[in-house]
Protein backbone atom coordinates (compact mmCIF):
# COMPACT_ATOMS: atom_id res chain seq x y z
CA UNK A 1 0.00 0.00 0.00
CA UNK A 2 3.18 2.66 0.80
CA UNK A 3 4.64 1.62 -2.71
CA UNK A 4 1.37 2.53 -4.24
CA UNK A 5 1.03 5.76 -2.52
CA UNK A 6 4.33 6.55 -3.38
CA UNK A 7 4.49 5.90 -7.15
CA UNK A 8 1.21 7.66 -7.34
CA UNK A 9 2.50 11.18 -5.71
CA UNK A 10 5.15 11.35 -8.01
CA UNK A 11 4.18 13.55 -10.48
CA UNK A 12 5.85 12.03 -13.85
CA UNK A 13 3.89 8.83 -13.62
CA UNK A 14 0.95 9.64 -15.16
CA UNK A 15 -2.47 11.06 -14.73
CA UNK A 16 -1.52 14.86 -14.82
CA UNK A 17 0.44 17.34 -16.23
CA UNK A 18 4.14 17.52 -14.24
CA UNK A 19 4.37 21.02 -16.34
CA UNK A 20 0.81 21.98 -14.92
CA UNK A 21 -0.19 23.46 -18.46
CA UNK A 22 -2.32 21.78 -20.93
CA UNK A 23 -1.25 19.74 -23.79
CA UNK A 24 -1.90 22.54 -26.47
CA UNK A 25 0.34 25.15 -24.04
CA UNK A 26 3.14 22.82 -23.80
CA UNK A 27 3.29 21.86 -27.58
CA UNK A 28 3.10 25.51 -28.18
CA UNK A 29 6.40 25.86 -25.89
CA UNK A 30 8.26 23.11 -27.46
CA UNK A 31 7.53 24.67 -30.88
CA UNK A 32 8.95 28.05 -29.84
CA UNK A 33 12.00 26.62 -28.69
CA UNK A 34 12.60 24.80 -32.04
CA UNK A 35 12.06 27.79 -33.61
CA UNK A 36 14.39 29.69 -31.40
CA UNK A 37 17.00 27.06 -32.45
CA UNK A 38 16.24 28.42 -36.17
CA UNK A 39 16.70 31.88 -35.31
CA UNK A 40 19.59 31.00 -33.14
CA UNK A 41 21.09 29.23 -36.45
CA UNK A 42 20.65 32.56 -38.58
CA UNK A 43 21.61 35.03 -36.15
CA UNK A 44 24.74 33.00 -35.26
CA UNK A 45 25.46 31.87 -39.22
CA UNK A 46 25.06 35.88 -39.25
CA UNK A 47 27.87 36.88 -36.60
CA UNK A 48 30.00 34.38 -38.37
CA UNK A 49 30.27 35.20 -42.01
CA UNK A 50 30.59 39.19 -40.70
CA UNK A 51 33.68 38.52 -38.58
CA UNK A 52 35.52 36.31 -40.96
CA UNK A 53 34.36 38.92 -43.25
CA UNK A 54 36.71 42.18 -44.15
CA UNK A 55 34.76 44.92 -43.98
CA UNK A 56 30.76 44.88 -43.03
CA UNK A 57 28.73 47.77 -43.67
CA UNK A 58 27.45 50.65 -41.05
CA UNK A 59 23.75 49.68 -40.28
CA UNK A 60 22.40 53.14 -39.55
CA UNK A 61 23.70 54.13 -42.89
CA UNK A 62 22.41 51.44 -44.92
CA UNK A 63 19.03 52.23 -42.97
CA UNK A 64 18.78 55.19 -43.61
CA UNK A 65 15.40 56.21 -45.11
CA UNK A 66 11.68 57.20 -44.34
CA UNK A 67 8.71 57.30 -46.16
CA UNK A 68 7.75 60.30 -47.63
CA UNK A 69 11.15 62.32 -46.21
CA UNK A 70 13.69 62.68 -47.89
CA UNK A 71 16.16 63.87 -45.56
CA UNK A 72 18.97 61.65 -43.85
CA UNK A 73 16.70 59.37 -40.98
CA UNK A 74 19.37 56.97 -39.55
CA UNK A 75 17.68 53.69 -37.50
CA UNK A 76 14.48 55.99 -37.33
CA UNK A 77 11.84 53.56 -39.51
CA UNK A 78 13.36 50.79 -37.47
CA UNK A 79 12.70 52.42 -34.05
CA UNK A 80 9.44 52.66 -34.98
CA UNK A 81 9.08 49.43 -36.45
CA UNK A 82 10.34 47.94 -33.21
CA UNK A 83 7.92 50.32 -30.91
CA UNK A 84 4.72 48.80 -32.86
CA UNK A 85 5.56 45.48 -32.26
CA UNK A 86 6.30 46.04 -28.76
CA UNK A 87 3.16 47.95 -28.44
CA UNK A 88 1.15 44.91 -30.47
CA UNK A 89 2.73 42.87 -27.92
CA UNK A 90 1.13 44.80 -25.25
CA UNK A 91 -2.14 44.81 -26.72
CA UNK A 92 -1.81 40.88 -27.03
CA UNK A 93 -0.92 40.67 -23.05
CA UNK A 94 -4.64 43.23 -22.62
CA UNK A 95 -6.35 40.15 -24.86
CA UNK A 96 -5.34 37.48 -23.20
CA UNK A 97 -6.49 39.33 -19.75
CA UNK A 98 -9.97 39.93 -20.71
CA UNK A 99 -9.44 36.29 -22.24
CA UNK A 100 -9.26 34.77 -18.19
CA UNK A 101 -12.17 37.03 -17.74
CA UNK A 102 -14.26 35.46 -20.24
CA UNK A 103 -14.74 39.17 -21.19
CA UNK A 104 -15.09 38.84 -25.62
CA UNK A 105 -15.96 42.30 -26.04
CA UNK A 106 -12.23 42.77 -24.62
CA UNK A 107 -10.63 40.21 -26.43
CA UNK A 108 -12.17 41.51 -29.36
CA UNK A 109 -11.07 45.07 -28.86
CA UNK A 110 -7.15 44.14 -28.17
CA UNK A 111 -6.97 41.34 -30.88
CA UNK A 112 -8.15 43.90 -33.49
CA UNK A 113 -5.51 46.41 -32.16
CA UNK A 114 -2.98 43.16 -32.48
CA UNK A 115 -3.69 42.82 -35.94
CA UNK A 116 -3.39 46.16 -36.92
CA UNK A 117 -0.22 46.28 -35.59
CA UNK A 118 1.01 43.19 -37.26
CA UNK A 119 -0.20 44.75 -40.40
CA UNK A 120 1.69 48.16 -39.80
CA UNK A 121 4.47 46.11 -39.27
CA UNK A 122 4.15 44.34 -42.25
CA UNK A 123 3.75 47.60 -44.60
CA UNK A 124 7.31 49.10 -42.95
CA UNK A 125 8.72 46.25 -43.84
CA UNK A 126 7.80 45.47 -47.48
CA UNK A 127 8.71 49.46 -47.45
CA UNK A 128 11.88 48.96 -46.32
CA UNK A 129 13.17 45.93 -48.24
CA UNK A 130 11.58 48.21 -51.72
CA UNK A 131 13.99 50.25 -50.76
CA UNK A 132 16.70 48.27 -50.12
CA UNK A 133 16.25 46.45 -53.05
CA UNK A 134 15.79 49.61 -55.37
CA UNK A 135 18.91 51.53 -53.41
CA UNK A 136 20.58 54.66 -53.82
CA UNK A 137 21.44 54.67 -57.46
CA UNK A 138 24.43 52.70 -57.50
CA UNK A 139 22.69 49.53 -58.40
CA UNK A 140 20.69 48.70 -54.98
CA UNK A 141 20.87 44.86 -53.35
CA UNK A 142 19.84 41.44 -54.50
CA UNK A 143 21.62 38.04 -53.49
CA UNK A 144 24.33 38.37 -56.09
CA UNK A 145 25.38 42.15 -55.74
CA UNK A 146 24.84 44.76 -52.65
CA UNK A 147 25.86 48.39 -53.05
CA UNK A 148 26.33 48.56 -49.43
CA UNK A 149 28.79 45.84 -48.78
CA UNK A 150 29.69 42.77 -49.05
CA UNK A 151 26.68 40.63 -50.91
CA UNK A 152 26.42 38.31 -47.48
CA UNK A 153 25.41 41.39 -46.10
CA UNK A 154 21.98 41.19 -48.69
CA UNK A 155 21.64 37.65 -48.10
CA UNK A 156 21.28 37.69 -44.66
CA UNK A 157 19.31 40.83 -44.36
CA UNK A 158 16.87 39.33 -47.06
CA UNK A 159 17.01 35.50 -45.02
CA UNK A 160 16.77 36.89 -41.35
CA UNK A 161 14.22 40.03 -41.60
CA UNK A 162 12.14 37.70 -44.30
CA UNK A 163 12.14 34.67 -42.05
CA UNK A 164 10.96 37.01 -39.64
CA UNK A 165 8.28 38.34 -41.97
CA UNK A 166 6.45 35.48 -42.41
CA UNK A 167 6.35 34.97 -38.78
CA UNK A 168 4.55 38.07 -38.27
CA UNK A 169 2.19 37.17 -41.29
CA UNK A 170 1.42 33.75 -39.74
CA UNK A 171 0.45 35.36 -36.69
CA UNK A 172 -1.41 38.05 -37.87
CA UNK A 173 -2.95 35.11 -39.92
CA UNK A 174 -3.67 33.09 -36.64
CA UNK A 175 -4.65 36.35 -34.52
CA UNK A 176 -7.58 36.91 -37.60
CA UNK A 177 -8.50 33.12 -37.00
CA UNK A 178 -8.99 33.59 -33.18
CA UNK A 179 -10.67 37.29 -33.37
CA UNK A 180 -13.00 35.51 -35.87
CA UNK A 181 -13.53 32.85 -33.92
CA UNK A 182 -14.11 35.11 -30.50
CA UNK A 183 -16.61 37.60 -32.51
CA UNK A 184 -18.57 34.09 -33.51
CA UNK A 185 -18.69 33.13 -29.70
CA UNK A 186 -17.23 29.86 -30.13
CA UNK A 187 -14.74 30.32 -26.85
CA UNK A 188 -17.36 31.21 -24.80
CA UNK A 189 -19.16 28.48 -26.09
CA UNK A 190 -16.45 26.67 -25.40
CA UNK A 191 -15.73 27.98 -21.34
CA UNK A 192 -12.69 29.25 -21.66
CA UNK A 193 -9.97 31.44 -24.05
CA UNK A 194 -7.14 29.72 -24.06
CA UNK A 195 -6.59 29.60 -27.98
CA UNK A 196 -5.63 33.33 -26.96
CA UNK A 197 -3.37 32.48 -24.91
CA UNK A 198 -1.88 29.86 -27.39
CA UNK A 199 -1.63 32.29 -30.19
CA UNK A 200 -0.48 35.21 -27.73
CA UNK A 201 2.67 33.10 -26.96
CA UNK A 202 3.66 32.60 -30.37
CA UNK A 203 2.81 36.91 -30.76
CA UNK A 204 5.24 37.85 -27.98
CA UNK A 205 7.61 35.27 -29.29
CA UNK A 206 7.66 36.85 -32.87
CA UNK A 207 8.35 39.75 -31.15
CA UNK A 208 10.89 38.41 -28.84
CA UNK A 209 12.91 37.50 -32.18
CA UNK A 210 12.62 41.13 -33.10
CA UNK A 211 14.33 42.23 -30.16
CA UNK A 212 17.53 40.43 -30.92
CA UNK A 213 16.98 40.83 -34.65
CA UNK A 214 17.07 44.85 -33.90
CA UNK A 215 20.15 44.83 -31.78
CA UNK A 216 21.92 42.05 -33.63
CA UNK A 217 21.46 43.71 -37.23
CA UNK A 218 20.64 47.02 -37.03
CA UNK A 219 22.77 48.23 -33.68
CA UNK A 220 25.32 46.75 -33.34
CA UNK B 1 -27.64 31.28 -28.00
CA UNK B 2 -29.68 30.87 -24.64
CA UNK B 3 -25.93 29.37 -23.36
CA UNK B 4 -23.61 32.32 -24.44
CA UNK B 5 -25.92 34.20 -21.82
CA UNK B 6 -24.77 32.17 -19.60
CA UNK B 7 -21.26 33.80 -19.51
CA UNK B 8 -20.28 35.99 -16.74
CA UNK B 9 -17.68 38.41 -17.39
CA UNK B 10 -15.28 38.70 -14.11
CA UNK B 11 -14.49 42.34 -13.37
CA UNK B 12 -11.50 43.54 -14.30
CA UNK B 13 -8.54 43.97 -11.72
CA UNK B 14 -6.75 46.76 -11.90
CA UNK B 15 -3.77 45.98 -10.60
CA UNK B 16 -3.11 43.37 -12.88
CA UNK B 17 -3.33 46.00 -15.93
CA UNK B 18 -1.30 48.12 -14.17
CA UNK B 19 1.63 45.43 -14.03
CA UNK B 20 0.96 44.90 -17.47
CA UNK B 21 1.30 48.79 -18.85
CA UNK B 22 4.31 49.19 -16.24
CA UNK B 23 6.18 46.09 -17.82
CA UNK B 24 5.35 48.16 -21.45
CA UNK B 25 7.06 51.03 -20.07
CA UNK B 26 10.29 49.34 -19.48
CA UNK B 27 10.31 47.67 -22.63
CA UNK B 28 9.80 51.53 -23.70
CA UNK B 29 12.23 52.80 -21.81
CA UNK B 30 14.95 50.06 -22.49
CA UNK B 31 14.42 50.33 -26.20
CA UNK B 32 14.63 54.11 -25.75
CA UNK B 33 17.84 54.12 -24.79
CA UNK B 34 19.00 51.66 -26.91
CA UNK B 35 18.56 54.73 -29.65
CA UNK B 36 20.43 57.25 -27.91
CA UNK B 37 23.40 54.91 -26.98
CA UNK B 38 23.52 53.80 -30.68
CA UNK B 39 23.60 57.83 -31.02
CA UNK B 40 26.39 58.71 -28.41
CA UNK B 41 28.51 55.69 -28.15
CA UNK B 42 31.19 55.02 -30.73
CA UNK B 43 31.49 51.66 -32.20
CA UNK B 44 33.19 49.56 -29.86
CA UNK B 45 33.37 46.46 -27.53
CA UNK B 46 31.37 48.87 -24.76
CA UNK B 47 28.81 49.98 -27.12
CA UNK B 48 28.44 46.11 -28.02
CA UNK B 49 28.41 44.54 -24.13
CA UNK B 50 25.59 47.74 -23.37
CA UNK B 51 23.28 46.53 -26.05
CA UNK B 52 23.56 43.19 -25.32
CA UNK B 53 22.81 43.62 -21.68
CA UNK B 54 19.66 45.60 -22.85
CA UNK B 55 18.81 42.95 -25.30
CA UNK B 56 19.02 40.61 -22.84
CA UNK B 57 16.60 43.15 -20.05
CA UNK B 58 14.46 42.90 -22.63
CA UNK B 59 14.06 39.26 -23.54
CA UNK B 60 13.52 38.42 -19.70
CA UNK B 61 10.60 40.84 -19.38
CA UNK B 62 8.93 39.34 -22.22
CA UNK B 63 9.13 36.05 -21.61
CA UNK B 64 8.85 35.78 -17.82
CA UNK B 65 5.67 38.60 -17.86
CA UNK B 66 4.03 38.51 -21.19
CA UNK B 67 4.99 34.78 -21.84
CA UNK B 68 4.13 34.51 -18.22
CA UNK B 69 7.08 31.71 -18.18
CA UNK B 70 8.28 33.04 -14.79
CA UNK B 71 4.74 32.18 -13.14
CA UNK B 72 4.97 28.69 -14.63
CA UNK B 73 6.44 25.73 -12.98
CA UNK B 74 9.97 24.93 -12.56
CA UNK B 75 9.97 22.40 -14.78
CA UNK B 76 8.98 24.12 -17.90
CA UNK B 77 10.82 27.36 -16.99
CA UNK B 78 14.40 25.34 -17.26
CA UNK B 79 13.11 22.87 -19.97
CA UNK B 80 12.96 25.97 -21.94
CA UNK B 81 16.29 27.61 -20.37
CA UNK B 82 19.05 25.25 -20.59
CA UNK B 83 18.95 24.62 -24.43
CA UNK B 84 19.19 28.15 -25.21
CA UNK B 85 21.92 28.27 -22.58
CA UNK B 86 23.56 25.65 -24.80
CA UNK B 87 23.00 28.05 -27.78
CA UNK B 88 24.77 30.68 -25.96
CA UNK B 89 27.53 28.44 -26.27
CA UNK B 90 27.38 27.80 -29.96
CA UNK B 91 27.32 31.08 -30.56
CA UNK B 92 30.42 32.53 -28.73
CA UNK B 93 32.25 29.31 -30.22
CA UNK B 94 30.99 30.16 -33.83
CA UNK B 95 32.05 34.13 -33.28
CA UNK B 96 35.68 32.99 -31.75
CA UNK B 97 36.01 30.90 -35.45
CA UNK B 98 34.98 33.67 -37.48
CA UNK B 99 37.33 35.88 -36.05
CA UNK B 100 39.81 33.52 -36.86
CA UNK B 101 39.02 33.21 -40.20
CA UNK B 102 39.09 36.23 -40.34
CA UNK B 103 42.50 36.24 -38.96
CA UNK B 104 43.90 33.59 -41.86
CA UNK B 105 42.35 35.24 -44.70
CA UNK B 106 43.43 38.82 -44.14
CA UNK B 107 46.43 38.80 -42.33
Amino acid sequence: MATTTATTTNIWNGGQSPFKVSYGKLMMWIFLLSDAFTFSALLVSYGTIRFSSESWPVAEQVFSAFPFYDGYAPLVLVGLMTFILILSSVTMVLAVEAGSRMDRKGVEKWLFWTIVGGITFLGCQAWEWSHFIHGTGAGGANLAWNEYGPPAFAGFFFFITGFHGTHVLSGVVLNYIVYYNTVRGVYDRRGHYEMVEKVGLYWHFVDLVWVFVFTFFYLV
Amino acid sequence: MSEENKVVVQPVDKSKIRHILKIALYLAIVTFLEFLVAFTLDAGILKTIIFVIMTIVKAYYIVSEFMHLGHEVKGLRWSMIYPMILVVWLLIALFIEGDYIHFARYF
